[in-house]
């Protein structure tokens, strides 16, 4: 399971902000709740599409599920630094109190290890904070000011009350005419073309 | 109004707890919390903010005299050698406790409650750390070697004491800083992206939709985001209990009777929340008035922070109790003299205002009515919170006072300039309080839409919100989770 997630993560397209060439960036349908939402993701995925995306003003409870998509790897990076931050933290206090500037303080040996676990964790706790954030932006390919979908008038709604559903146009099951009957047999409130 | 409420605290729809009263729907949630950042400066924010600059210009003055003055220019001398700087400084990095609790312990168990209150909750903490990280920096006297403390390579070849819990503080308070500041970032991510997707002026749609970046509310996006935020609460969680901890260390590593226990890092976290609860009371009760968000806000949201609130102090309560039975149970003469001097001594006027306000009054809140009665509540935080500044004040003075000699024997009167960096701290808390409700969303909307009973695309609420007639398909997706509601 671990290792898949992170196989998945490393077969993923380099961190560029850069989308394919084409005529149209894809499809973008708009639906009423949450619960319409959840079921036209289960169809869009039974479908068999892969270049797709829901959109919603909030976490929509078990929606990545009925998208089909994996559980983030991000828990991976954060172990990863973090123990990386605590190897840091430890190292440096040894290396200053036992090598650089060798002081002996209230009769303490010079790698008087105890009094480091408070340092050491608390740069484990820092440097796995920052792996977090910036783990997620990366995986999220954060920050990118201008996108296709910022073209619509009703996906400024998306961060209020709407709930949409976007299919790239390079996606292999793609069809301008097929999808759009797809998400509007879905019961779609509005269904749009985006161009790229 | 006041009665309705009361009523649907008592009376829960369909056994689910209603968090946010009124049933709106997730515009209206939008709309109100938006608003009070889009609509012209109320005249009322500015009764606010205008005595809070004054109070923050006081600190300039404070600071910039000890500055240039040194040291002496504050009342502490032998033997108190700590006295209001470092009171400051536990009591303002106490008040931050709370908010990372509301915002990561509550999280971690599940208390959907949290979400109307922890984006305030959270930008509290950060501006009392700020307020914290302060007094260490300048009660060093020679300020500009305050980069000392940090393990900076220097042609001298010296190092910091990494031994020392005075270290180990600089490291827990500024990791506690940044780590709060990630946190809060993260959690504002979705609201700044409502705000620019909301922005009627190029400027502000500009600024916002910088710090949103391009969030654009995919749900592979999401489910990135719900992992680093858990991933974060679960950091904060231990990182927090840490901080007060090493804080405590500062006084408990010492060889001083009244400060060398080994209660002091529970009973110093329990107090930190204590406080940090009664500061969240005392803004929530102005902001929700203030901005009208009495429906997200709600008086169950004050009856639970109340209960800690009286949870917390009986811990306190308790752990005065414990020292005390301590010092007499060791047969320590200085230890026990200590205690007595803090209860009988010159400072027992201190003594008993702490014991008052920490253990007595919120004793009140046994009774439904008091966690339920927003003047009283408003009143009893502020108690509360002169009563943990005097805790902090009683440790520290009482125990300096009386030296081993009684030639060495003091006692602490502050001067003008102690109570000005105190009401000068206060200045910069609500400073950039005041800054926070005016520019940023207060309430995190996307999570208190998460609350709503339509949220759940399986609940019945949002099955009735549905426009058409589909069923779910069989064995589709998980079970709502016992209890989501709540």
């Amino acid at each position: 399971m671990a290792f898949a997630s992170l196989r998945s993560l490393m077969a993923r397209p380099p961190l560029v902000s850069q989308l394919p060439e084409g005529p149209y960036y894809g499809i973008l349908a708009e639906f009423a709740t949450p619960a319409d939402l959840y079921h036209a993701c289960e169809h869009v995925r039974d479908e068999g599409f892969t270049r797709w995306d829901a959109h919603t003003p909030f976490p929509v409870h078990g929606i990545e599920k009925a998208m089909g998509i994996r559980r983030s790897p991000l828990p991976w990076i954060v172990l990863v630094a973090g123990l990386t931050g605590a190897a840091f933290g430890f190292g440096l206090q040894w290396w200053v109190h036992a090598s650089a500037y060798p002081l002996v303080i209230s009769g303490k040996p010079y790698f008087s290890w105890p009094a480091f676990i408070p340092i050491t964790f608390e740069l484990g706790i820092l440097f796995a904070a920052f792996g977090a954030v910036l783990g997620m932006l990366a995986l999220n390919r954060l920050p990118m000011h201008h996108h296709p979908l910022f073209q619509s008038k009703v996906f400024e709604r998306v961060t209020d009350d709407a709930f949409f559903i976007s299919i790239e146009s390079w996606d292999p099951r793609f069809d301008q005419s097929a999808t759009r009957k797809l998400l509007e047999s879905l019961g779609a409130r509005s269904v749009e073309l985006l161009e790229s | 109004m006041a009665q309705t409420e009361a009523e649907l605290l008592d009376n829960p729809v369909e056994g689910n707890p209603t968090l946010i009263l009124r049933s709106p729907d997730f515009h209206a949630i939008t709309e109100v919390v938006a608003e009070t950042v889009e609509r012209p400066t109320p005249i009322g924010w500015w009764f606010f903010f205008i005595p809070s600059v004054a109070l923050l210009g006081l600190l300039g003055v404070a600071v910039s005299w000890l500055f240039w003055e040194g040291i002496g220019v504050w009342g502490l001398n032998i033997p108190v050698g700590w006295a209001w700087d470092i009171t400051n400084f536990v009591f303002w990095v106490g008040i931050g406790h709370a908010g990372t609790l509301i915002s990561a312990i509550l999280f971690l168990f599940r208390q959907k409650w949290r979400t109307s209150i922890n984006r305030s909750a959270e930008a509290m903490t950060i501006f009392a750390v700020m307020c914290a990280m302060l007094f260490p920096g300048i009660h060093v006297g020679r300020v500009w070697v305050i980069y000392w403390v940090f393990p900076v390579p220097n042609q001298m070849g010296v190092w910091p004491n990494f031994r020392s819990p005075l270290l180990w503080d600089v490291f827990a308070v500024s990791v506690y800083g940044t780590v709060s500041i990630l946190f809060w970032y993260v959690g504002l991510i979705p609201d700044l992206a409502t705000m620019r997707d909301r922005a009627k002026t190029r400027a502000r749609q500009a600024v916002y939709g910088f710090f949103a970046l391009g969030w654009r509310g995919s749900v592979r996006s999401w489910n990135h985001y719900e992992s680093a935020y858990l991933v974060l609460a679960a950091l904060a969680t231990p990182l927090v209990l840490s901080v007060h901890s090493v804080v405590s260390m500062d006084f408990a590593v010492s060889l001083l009777p009244g400060w060398h226990t080994t209660i002091f890092p529970p009973y110093f976290v329990a107090g930190a929340i204590f406080s940090g609860f009664a500061m969240v009371v005392t803004l929530m009760v102005i902001c929700r008035t203030a901005f009208r968000l009495e429906h997200i806000i709600t008086l169950r949201h004050f009856d639970y922070m109340a209960k800690i609130m009286l949870v917390t102090g009986s811990m306190v309560g308790y752990a005065y109790a414990t020292e005390f039975f301590t010092s007499w149970y060791s047969g320590n003469p200085y230890e026990f003299f200590t205690f007595m001097n803090r209860a009988l001594g010159p400072y027992a006027w201190a003594y008993w205002i702490m014991i008052t306000c920490n253990v007595i009054s919120p004793q009140i809140f046994w009774f439904k009515k008091a966690r339920t009665n927003i003047p009283y509540l408003f009143f009893a935080s502020i108690v509360v919170n002169i009563g943990m500044w005097f805790e902090r004040f009683v440790i520290i003075v009482t125990s300096l006072h009386r030296d081993f000699l009684p030639s060495a024997w003091g006692y602490f009167r502050p001067t003008i300039w102690d109570i000005s960096c105190l009401l000068g701290s206060f200045g910069l808390f609500f400073t950039m309080f005041c800054l926070f409700v005016r520019f940023l969303p207060m309430v995190a909307t996307s999570e208190v839409k998460t609350v709503l009973p339509q949220a759940d695309p399986h609940g019945q609420a949002g099955a009735q919100h549905e426009r058409r007639d589909r069923r779910a398909l069989p064995g589709r997706g998980p079970e709502p989770a016992p209890g989501s509601a709540y």
